[in-house]
């Protein structure tokens, strides 16, 4: 297989299969996960203001009180990196291309120098939050080859992606073959690991913040 | 497989709901919880990071309820949960968990911890992965009526006590009162203060007020021990009671476990909503305030900060009513930072307190330290509070570094000060 067919197959049956494979996962974990069910509260419910699921779902974008200062790393480190990735993936006008060939939607992009730099910027907060997950003892003592195995797993589109646009170490046209296929990877991934978060965190939010508000606690 | 542990296999598959399943799923190992948690901001030790301490749970989940992790036991690549585990569980599970909730508060994804904490200890208290002195508390409770093994009778003497002292009638089992005022053991033993007070106080507001000779304990160890069917039978004493003197309220006293076990599990153990409301002791005194019945004839002066005890405040919602009280009844009131909601759990919540083991107490001394930056940095001699679990906790705590701060129950504070 040379580079050309290599291009061709992941932009053609190796995306088909990855997003197959990421969507049947998401449906089939999401019914897995929500139809276990919960008890009904008896409890009289007590109000109070900014007690409810939605509120939590949004206020705990925001770092609790005193947390920042306990964790700054994980915090401004987290920040930097889920904006970051947001934005390289759903801004930059190739991405962007891709999405209406394949649906018909569109909408603006970032110029490439902003995204590159942004790249940058997310690669290298993903660094410090996995020096922070090795230095800090309870990071640390959590982590499992999972942690690390998806932290390689989100990075790498990124690393490629920026080195295909920069034009680095290798052909264009192979480096952009392996970005594809790294991004197919991760599709493959997301579904059966804690990259699920992305998927799941809303509705945890929401159950926590309902449950407290029961109790008229904003939590 | 022991008969006990697949007994407590089977008791967590039965609690693993959407919530749990969806919090298991969010979790990123990102370590934050630890810096919710006095066992590990004071120790320092990342065993005690309370993700980790609902690891068992975590893996019965996985093997039972996802695809993977069903094929993975399948073809024997997963380990399962075994009697030396929960085992050793045991010390992280209770021992270093107060259930204060406070890393619910903290989790990023929103893992609601304590909920799932909540649910591991019903696993470990079928499996007899249960703490000795919880267990005993428990069985007390179940024969005897309370946790340290008070009958009516020693009861009956404590009141007859308080009606001498008040000079007010204290009646018990008497039908149609407005309030079924419940006790907690330990405020009967060491701090019969309480009942004077609150006679006091009924007698001035004008509320009718009753003791049910059946029904007086307010804790409930089931809870603690995390056994729901002898939760169950503690909480149906009061039930039964409330509904056969067809009271309209049940009044808690300040004690946090016996709060959440009655206000907010009890409905949820009998299978049904109560005929009659639960009412926090405080919530009832901030009512009165608010009406103006609850005048001070002086204030304490002494600088003095307020511990706000997790199972009333934080997990329990009477989020409102203790500043303004302190605020009754004390000049000098100085807010910490990291109050109401916020604040530092005791160290011996959750039935953490009962456990009596040379490691278990030496851990409690060391989370203490918390509570005793909050008094330095604060400057005051004085703390109040209003749950006697924390009372004693905190006293055993003040011993161990030899502090000579003075400690106050709220609710008494308020009557000795109160208009005659």
């Amino acid at each position: 297989m040379n580079e050309l067919q290599f291009l061709t197959w992941v932009r053609g049956p190796g995306l088909d299969i990855a997003v197959g494979i990421f969507l049947l996962g998401v449906v089939w974990r999401l019914l897995e996960i929500y139809t276990l069910g919960r008890r009904k509260d008896l409890a009289a419910p007590r109000h109070a203001a900014g007690a409810s699921g939605l509120h939590t779902v949004f206020r705990r974008s925001l770092p609790p009180q005193g947390m920042l200062k306990r964790s700054p790393v994980s915090y401004i480190g987290g920040y930097l990196f889920h904006v970051g990735l947001a934005i390289v993936v759903f801004l930059f006008a190739p991405h962007i291309l891709l999405v209406t060939n394949l649906t018909g939607l569109s909408w603006p992009g970032l110029p490439s120098q902003f995204v590159d730099l942004v790249a940058v910027v997310t690669m290298a907060a993903m660094v410090v939050v996995l020096v922070d997950r090795i230095n800090k003892p309870a990071k640390r003592f959590l982590s499992t080859f999972e942690d690390w195995f998806t932290w390689a797993v989100t990075f790498l589109p990124v690393l490629t992606g920026w080195m295909a646009v920069q034009h680095l170490l290798l052909p264009y046209t192979t480096m952009l073959a392996l970005h594809i296929l790294s991004v197919e990877v991760l599709l493959v991934v997301l579904p059966f690991t804690k990259l699920f978060h992305a998927f799941t965190l809303f509705g945890s939010r929401w159950y926590n913040g309902k449950a407290n508000a029961q109790r008229g606690v904003p939590v | 497989m022991s008969v006990s542990l697949e007994k407590g296999i089977h008791a967590l598959k039965e609690v693993i709901d959407a919530p749990i399943a969806s919090y298991f799923e969010s979790c990123v190992h990102c370590g934050l919880c630890a810096e919710a948690c006095l066992f590990y901001t004071e120790t320092g030790d990342p065993k005690y990071t309370p993700i980790h301490k609902v690891e068992p749970l975590r893996r019965v989940y996985e093997q039972e309820y996802t695809l993977l992790g069903r094929l993975k036991k399948m073809v024997g690549l997963s380990k399962p949960v075994t009697d030396a585990e929960l085992d050793q569980w045991q010390e992280l599970v209770y021992d270093s968990c107060t259930m204060c909730g406070r890393c619910s508060l903290i989790c990023p994804v929103g893992n609601d911890i304590v909920y799932m904490v909540r649910k591991l200890r019903e696993g470990m208290a079928v499996s007899g992965h249960v703490p000795d002195g919880i267990k005993s508390a428990t069985k007390r409770t179940v024969e005897l009526g309370g946790p340290m093994g008070l009958k009516w009778p020693a009861v009956a003497n404590v009141l007859r006590k308080a009606e001498e002292a008040t000079g007010l009638r204290i009646p018990i089992d008497q039908p149609g009162a407005d309030y079924l005022v419940l006790l907690s053991s330990m405020e009967i033993v060491n701090y019969p203060e309480y009942i004077e007070a609150l006679a006091k106080i009924f007698h001035k507001a004008g509320i009718s007020f009753t003791l049910a000779s059946d029904a007086f304990e307010a804790t409930n160890a089931g809870i603690q021990i995390g056994n729901s069917d002898l939760a169950r039978v503690i909480v149906s004493r009061i039930v039964d009671a409330a509904e056969k003197l067809k009271v309209k309220n049940v009044l808690s006293p300040e004690c946090g476990h016996a709060y959440m076990a009655i206000r907010w599990e009890g409905p949820n153990l009998i299978g049904r909503p109560f005929t009659f409301n639960v009412v926090h002791v405080l919530e009832l005194l901030d009512e009165l305030r608010q009406k103006g019945v609850l005048k001070m004839k002086d204030k304490l002066k002494d600088p003095l900060i307020l511990h706000d005890p997790c199972q009333i405040v934080r997990r329990g919602g009477v989020l409102q009513a203790p500043e303004p009280l302190i605020q009754q009844v004390a000049e000098n009131y100085i807010p910490i930072v990291d109050k109401q909601k916020w604040n530092w759990c005791c160290g011996g919540g959750g039935g953490a307190s009962a456990i009596h083991t040379e490691p278990a107490e030496a851990l409690r001394a060391k989370a203490f330290k918390i509570k005793k930056r909050q008094i330095e940095e604060a400057g005051v001699g004085t703390m109040v509070t209003f749950c006697a679990n924390c009372r004693i906790t905190m006293e055993e705590g003040f011993d161990h570094y030899e502090m000579d701060t003075k400690l106050l129950g709220l609710t008494e504070l308020l009557a000795e000060h109160l208009e005659d």
